[in-house]
């Protein structure tokens, strides 16, 4: 892995997931009406952790393998509904509106660290 | 079905809720549909709600709704007595279509909710994907 690469995995990483869990929830929103759906979500901060490398890991030859995955092994895990329908749907549809409305904020949040850190490559390259 | 975006995901359960709503439409405007006959009454008509999993390996929780049929109702038309009606069977009875208004507006309401919510989804997600097209500029 390069040094651009490793500059930009983190927020690269959080970003994919982000898209992953924004896909996952408005999958969630679009079966709010449908008989026996089973509301899914990922927890970030586990995934995340699991996707950037395990913990204190690190690689300190080129022959090591690569710790960590990529966002694409992210466990998808079903939500425990707080009080379940007859239907056997278990989407909550304020639930879910919460947590997309976070997910989308903490996704311009990534936005916004991965663009800095190409502006500061940027200039790096410029040298100005 | 092949992979879903999130675009798929959110316009084809606006669809199904568009289907939706049309059936309620019908059946709100043949509340009044009455006949002389059990069997030429108007029938309440729902979707059938099933979810479209995204057919990639390993399932990436990635889904969306389908409208696979619409049945007919198989409740009994309400019979009423009303000898004057000039629709009336040789027995003084006309045949109504057994609606049920309230819970046809709860539906609507619930239909329209969700269609909104659909459309929140998709304009979120085209706000972030255009704001990812110009990253680093």
């Amino acid at each position: 892995m390069n040094a651009i690469d490793k500059f930009l995995k983190q927020d690269g990483t959080a970003l994919s997931l982000r898209q992953k869990r924004l896909d996952i929830l408005g999958s969630n929103i679009a079966n709010a009406a449908t008989p026996h759906f089973k509301a899914r979500d990922i927890d970030f901060a586990s995934a995340f952790k699991s996707a950037i490398g395990g913990g204190d890991l690190v690689t300190t030859s080129a022959n090591h393998i690569e710790v960590g995955g990529s966002a694409d092994s992210a466990d998808i895990k079903y939500r425990v509904p707080v009080s379940p329908s007859l239907d056997g749907n278990t989407v909550e549809l304020h639930v879910e509106q919460l947590q997309f409305a976070e997910n989308a904020t903490h996704y311009e949040a990534t936005l916004q660290f991965l663009s800095g850190r190409i502006q500061t490559l940027k200039s790096a390259l410029k040298g100005e | 079905m092949k992979s879903l975006t999130i675009f798929d995901v959110a316009g084809r359960a606006m669809a199904a809720q568009q289907v939706r709503l049309n059936t309620v439409a019908s059946n709100l405007a043949n509340v009044m549909s009455i006949s002389g006959s059990p069997d030429n009454v108007y029938k309440p008509i729902k979707p059938i709600f099933e979810t479209q999993y995204a057919n990639v390996p390993g399932n990436n929780g990635i889904a969306t709704v389908d409208t696979v049929g619409i049945e007919a109702s198989k409740a009994d038309p309400e019979k009423r007595y009303e000898p004057n009606h000039p629709m009336a069977d040789k027995d003084g009875y006309i045949y109504a279509p057994p609606i049920d208004q309230n819970a046809e507006m709860v539906d609507m309401l619930e239909t329209s909710r969700q269609y909104q919510n659909n459309i929140e989804v998709l304009s979120t997600a085209k706000t972030l994907l255009l704001k990812t097209i110009n990253v680093g500029k």
